[in-house]
């Protein structure tokens, strides 16, 4: 097992665009706070991601709402560690209901990096063990982008719920979503095939 | 005989397909919570924060599910911030039932003063919301505000008045 300081420090959107590129059934992905949704949108948009806003901590939340209502649809939640930090019983929820679909990855810079990159207070804490202990089982770092990849697949391929810790780098985002909360809601129900229109999405 | 106000909101819920309830529990909802346990067309759970369940159901709503979020006034002051940057902001119907705690006999002073946040924290979100107080009104109310809520794409809350519920018993003090 992956100690968390035996972890490389690996590159946020180059792991975002790892993930993408690994989606060949519309999954959905859910992506939080700030940098996180900022790479996952850098990395192309797709009509199964959802970009959120304000409401820090609420990523894994919400992929689990999208995770209990389309059983069949593989959901990923991708978080960054100071959000998750603020909301950790989502954990124990998750693990106690264990929707088979549903996938926690976290972005772990140890910092807010979005903020001015402050350190969080989590500096002697580790993820996965936290999540293991609200009874993710596999709950699990990736060692390195090979291991990360392997990882991912294990998502893809088996039942969850799944939990991916990952040791980031200081690099900022490459580029910012397009801020229209109503219109990422729209196209994103569009992607869930929760709303059909004859408008042009 | 009346239908009690748990088997009116049940019956609501139902007719409003309204199936995922996460809450964290109130005493006062105790009756309502039992039943819905205890009916398979729904699916409900506790969680560890009322922010999560606000988040649950907004996601679960995007998805094609409804969902209404059970809590009492002191959850509800957790609130503010997620209200307004995910159901305000990306127009989801995230529905609330709010169990009126801190008001009409109210012994915790806790309670007491976070009710005062309750009104004009729904006020200052321009959230729509509605308190029930009489049973003859309870159906009504329910079921127009959940469908107005679904119909407008706009987050809505129930508040369930003591008036309704009886709420909780005060605890007389004993002076000896
Ligand atoms: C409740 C709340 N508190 C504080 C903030 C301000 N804030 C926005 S993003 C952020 C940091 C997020 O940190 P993390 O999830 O680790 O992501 P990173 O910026 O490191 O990518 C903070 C503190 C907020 N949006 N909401
Ligand atoms: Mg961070």
């Amino acid at each position: 097992m992956i100690v968390a300081h035996n972890a490389k420090r690996m590159y946020r959107f180059d792991l975002m665009q790892r993930l993408v590129a690994r989606l060949e059934h519309e999954e959905a992905v859910i992506g939080g706070i700030g940098n996180t949704n900022f790479d996952l949108w850098s990395a192309g948009h797709r009509a199964q991601n959802f970009y959120m806003l304000g409401s820090m901590g609420l990523a894994v939340p919400i992929a689990l709402g999208v995770a209990l209502a389309q059983p069949e649809r593989k959901v990923f939640a991708v978080e960054g560690d100071g959000s998750l930090l603020m909301q950790l019983g989502c954990l124990a929820t998750v693990a106690t209901l264990a929707p088979k679909n549903l996938a926690i990855l976290v972005m772990d810079n140890g910092v807010y990096q979005i903020t001015g990159g402050q350190e969080t207070p989590a500096a002697r804490a580790d993820y996965a063990a936290i999540a293991r202990g609200c009874g993710l089982a596999g709950a699990a770092w990736a060692a390195d982008e090979a291991d990360f990849e392997r990882l991912v697949g294990q998502c893809l391929a088996t039942d969850g719920p799944h939990f991916i810790a990952v040791k980031l780098d200081d690099q900022p985002p490459v580029t910012q979503t397009e801020r229209d909360p109503p219109q990422i809601r729209d196209r994103f129900m569009r992607g869930m095939g929760a709303k059909r229109s004859k408008l042009l999405g | 005989m009346d239908r009690a106000w748990h088997q009116i909101a049940l019956d609501v819920l139902k007719a409003n397909e309204v199936r995922l309830i996460p809450y964290v529990p109130d005493n006062v909802l105790k009756p309502l919570i039992a039943a819905i346990h205890a009916d398979p067309f729904f699916h409900a759970f506790t969680v560890a924060r009322e922010e999560e369940a606000v988040g649950i159901v907004a996601g679960a709503w995007m998805a094609g599910t409804r969902g209404m979020v059970l809590m009492q006034t002191s959850g509800f002051a957790t609130l503010a911030n997620v209200l307004a940057s995910l159901p305000c902001a990306f127009q989801i119907p995230v529905l609330l039932m709010i169990s009126e705690r801190g008001t009409m006999g109210e012994f915790n002073q806790g309670q007491a003063a976070v009710w005062r946040t309750m009104r004009p924290t729904l006020e200052a979100l321009a959230m729509e919301y509605h308190v029930v107080t009489r049973l003859d009104e309870c159906e009504f109310i329910m079921d127009r505000t959940i469908q107005q809520a679904h119909l407008t794409q706009l987050p809505a809350a129930l508040v369930l008045s003591p008036l309704l519920t009886g709420g909780k018993p005060t605890a007389r003090q004993v002076v000896a």
